[in-house]
């Protein structure tokens, strides 16, 4: 018949795409697509859309800091070697410097570590002065720009304020020398002195392989609700409690200390890893500063970060749409967390159990060595990318000056 | 990210220094005796009261002081502790002077703050309800993406007969069961007890909610413990008739009410494809009191073997199956039961039937792709043959899948507790408490034997 010649092969023919597109269904249904709102751009290829150009420093300012301690490698600043590390042999790296669109200097000044591990910032704005005086005395695309072309990699806990106490970094502000610089940093805090309107906000360092290891099956049942290892009161420089963390730490555990659906202690078993992958959310609340590797624990177990910490801005936050994927709780508001996180409704759970499953979401936050498609190395060049081309105001008219080169305490201008 | 203890006083010494400054301004002393002008006087009194404050609060009076005298629009962020009390149950935060002018309106301040408490800081019920809801759709959901894609049903047999401990060991068994997300029916075998007969078992099971099959065995549960080995042999045998009878299809395992089973088991034994096994630790012990030197000697057993006999498959290095580990009953040679509830140590026999799960297309008499290495068991019963461990329906153990890591995890536990077989038991619900402890206060009038 003649209608009904042509049924039966389409018949056949949907029937093979219907199932088709149900396996499809079934792989995204694991996870789902990240756009924030610079759109989906978390899997953008940097190469061939910027030109970077990493000045020649002597080796006291990387190199031989390096040498001198070789902890800066593995501590939750080491954004900044393996930053120039992964430049050096990136195809965006130019050797011309007529041709760049953004200039690179490589300084660690987050590697002057006291014997317990931890940076000391002292020498830091005297360095990084010593450093630009350098570039702007050998070659002559500081003076051109001022800076507005350059970027440099400031990981310390307040950015370019070079200070680890938030009163005595506010009071220094940013470095006046980088007034005009892009700064790739990982503190960001909305109406912050330290944190500028151009600054691209990146994750701490992570060790991939560490977190690799720890990887258990996905089929191991999420049975602790909410998970966190950490101090509620720090009592070495805190004792009284209510500076350290703005006080919501140390309300955290008064409020939910007894409570069973909070896994909440100061005591790190040798399982964290294990336990935040059995875990469905896990808190990051601010410390003394506001952001913590804890969130990249998170985002690569699958644990869904609780964000207490006011106005903190996220790493890549135009890329990676942090209100779907994470629970953002007020300070004033952790009396109440218990309500607030309970009364989330599962299939919202769910969703953001999905995005955090995207592998794309997991590879932006890490630095892996060697550097791999889509991790935190292409964020940021992909960030530095989106600004492209400099505005007119970037290049100034000859004999025009902006920075004042005598800025700041007087400390900072001693040569270093 | 958090200073060290590098310099561990920065607070007071910032403090302490603007605070000498009113009281030395304050307490400056004049030529003229102080004694004699009132106003000396006064700003003695002060000077002391001050001392005195100073003395017993330390800096937060110093603070106060500084926020009071010293009060300029250049110290924004001077901290505001004093007007919070700490820890006190829903004060509000209390913000500091304003912000200048000219700064972005930041709502974060820096300082101390206080530490908030809500009234009753406990958990509320309901929304521990709402948390497990979500537990669960969350595990359910790791269950779909990650879990075995197309469950087997199981067939659960339970060999069991109405005695004083049965309702504690079968309501165990069966909250077990109800916890399994998968299709299972339910065979419970039951023999005859001591007492006359009674529909105890048939009640607990109609509250199971579970799909049952309830069938009756004919005999009398035997007292010697050898013999009930094999009186429970015999029962898990007419269970797999019925199953070959109905051709029910599912996985079979043999689950004996005083058993305790984790839930791992039975999401492993979903990877059987005929006969599998797993490992089985063995609780032995003994129902006597001890006294200490019989503790003594059970310690050095203890520490021959290792802490908990297990029996289970025995790998090589290539994770195939190479043998069995079975129990050492010689530490127990002396001590073992004999009678049901005598406080003797119970020892199960060299392998137990708890640790082996079946297809239950082995039983079928056809099958597609059945295995030749499979005993007909219409046969085996013909012959009347002792049938130890499903081994025995095997005609080629090697075939034998071990499960849990190749017998390294174990799965199950393999106890039993009794009370004397003369022991008499209210009949009737265990659940309602106030009802059983009037019966025992009932019974007690009459000969009562327990033992725990």
């Amino acid at each position: 018949m003649g209608k009904g010649s042509w049924l039966l092969p389409l018949l056949l023919v949907s029937s093979l795409l219907g199932t088709i597109s149900v396996q499809e269904l079934e792989q995204r249904h694991r996870t789902e697509r990240i756009s924030g709102s610079a759109g989906d751009v978390l899997e953008d290829d940097p190469v061939g859309r910027l030109k970077v150009f990493v000045y020649e420093l002597p080796s006291k300012y990387n190199k031989k800091i390096l040498q001198k301690d070789s902890r800066c490698l593995t501590h939750m600043f080491a954004a900044e070697i393996f930053m120039h590390r992964f430049l050096l042999s990136s195809p965006v790296r130019t050797l011309n410097p007529e041709e760049a669109d953004w200039f690179y200097t490589p300084v660690y000044t987050t590697c002057d570590l006291t014997p317990n591990g931890l940076p000391l910032p002292f020498k830091s704005p005297r360095m990084m002065r010593s450093a630009i005086q350098l570039i702007a005395s050998n070659w002559p695309y500081w003076n051109r720009s001022e800076g507005a072309d350059h970027f440099f990699v400031v990981p310390h806990d307040f950015g370019a304020c070079f200070h680890y106490q938030e009163e005595k970094a506010i009071e220094r502000g940013i470095l006046p020398l980088l007034q005009r610089a892009t700064l790739v940093q990982t503190f960001g805090q909305r109406n912050h002195v330290c944190l500028k309107e151009s600054s691209i906000i990146i994750p701490p360092y992570a060790p991939p392989q560490k977190m690799q290891a720890h990887l258990i099956p996905p089929d191991t049942p999420r049975s602790i609700f909410v998970y966190f290892r950490g101090l509620f009161y720090d009592v070495g420089n805190d004792p009284e409690g209510g500076y350290y963390a703005r006080g919501a730490r140390a309300s955290v555990w008064e409020n939910f200390k007894d409570n069973p659906l909070f896994d909440i202690s100061t005591e790190h078993p040798i399982t964290y890893y294990e336990d935040m992958q059995r875990a469905v959310f896990c808190l990051c609340p601010l410390g003394w500063a506001p952001w913590s590797p804890r969130l990249v624990e998170g985002v690569i177990f699958g644990c869904i970060p609780v964000i207490i910490a006011d106005d903190i801005v996220l790493p890549f936050a135009d890329a990676i749409p942090w209100e779907d994927i994470g629970v953002f709780v007020a300070e004033k508001d952790v009396p109440k967390l218990d309500t607030i996180l309970t009364s989330i409704p599962p299939e919202v759970v769910l969703r953001k159990q999905r995005l955090l499953a995207n592998p794309s979401m997991k590879q932006a936050m890490l630095f892996p060595q060697p550097a791999q498609p889509g991790d935190a190395f292409h964020q940021i060049l992909n960030g530095l990318a989106r600004k492209l081309p400099h505005p007119r105001n970037a290049y100034l008219k000859p004999g025009e000056k902006i920075l004042n080169w005598t800025a700041g305490p007087v400390g900072d201008l001693k040569p270093w | 990210m958090k200073p060290s203890a590098l310099q561990p006083n920065r607070r007071v010494i910032s403090f302490r220094s603007p605070t000498a400054a009113p009281l030395d301004g304050g307490a400056a002393p004049s030529d003229d005796p102080l004694i004699r002008s009132p106003a000396g006087l006064f700003w003695l009194l002060l000077h002391a009261i001050c001392c005195l404050l100073s003395l017993a609060l330390g800096y937060r009076f110093a603070r106060f002081l500084v926020f009071l005298f010293l009060f300029s629009p250049s110290f924004p962020l001077s901290s505001p502790g004093l007007l919070l009390l700490h820890r006190r149950p829903d004060l509000p935060l209390s913000l500091p002077q304003p912000p200048p002018p000219n700064a972005t309106a930041s709502r974060v301040v820096v300082g101390r703050h206080g530490i908030r408490v809500r009234a009753w800081p406990h958990p509320d019920p309901a929304e521990v309800i709402s948390a497990h809801r979500i537990l669960g759709r969350v595990q359910r959901e790791q269950r779909l993406q990650y879990g075995v894609r197309n469950p087997h049903p199981l067939l659960v047999v339970t060999p069991t007969y109405s005695r004083t401990f049965q309702a504690l060991h079968l309501t165990g068994l069966l909250h077990s069961l109800q916890l399994i997300p998968y299709p299972l029916t339910w065979l419970v075998v039951e023999a005859a007890g001591r007492g006359a007969a009674s529909n105890e078992t048939a009640n607990l099971l109609a509250r199971s909610r579970l799909p049952v099959l309830h069938l009756p065995f004919p005999g009398r549960m035997p007292l010697r413990w050898s013999d009930r080995h094999r009186f429970e042999s015999r029962m898990r045998l007419h269970a797999l008739r019925v199953i070959k009878e109905r051709r029910l299809d599912g996985i079979v395992v043999f689950a004996d009410d005083s058993n305790i089973h984790s839930m791992e088991l039975f999401d492993e034994i979903q990877k059987v494809k005929w006969v599998g096994a797993a490992s089985v630790g063995i609780l032995a012990h003994s129902g006597k009191l001890e006294t200490a030197a019989q503790r003594q000697l059970s310690k050095e057993v203890e520490e021959e073997n290792s802490p908990v006999p297990i029996q289970g498959p025995a790998c090589n290095s290539s994770d195939q199956l190479a043998g069995w580990h079975t129990f050492n009953s010689l530490p127990y040679v002396n001590k073992s039961a004999t009678f049901v509830g005598d406080g003797g140590t119970v020892l199960p026999r060299n392998l137990e039937w708890a640790g082996f799960v079946l297809n239950s297309k082995l039983l079928w008499k056809e099958a597609e792709q059945k295995p030749d290495w499979v005993r007909d068991l219409d046969e085996v019963v013909r012959n009347g043959e002792e049938i130890e461990s499903p081994l025995d329906l095997l005609k080629d153990a090697s075939f034998v899948e071990p499960l849990g890591s190749c017998g390294k995890k174990v799965l199950l536990w393999w106890l039993r507790v009794d009370a004397r077989y003369d022991s008499k038991f209210p009949p009737g619900k265990w659940e309602n408490s106030a009802d059983l402890v009037w019966r025992e206060t009932r019974a007690r009038g009459r000969d009562v034997v327990y033992r725990s």
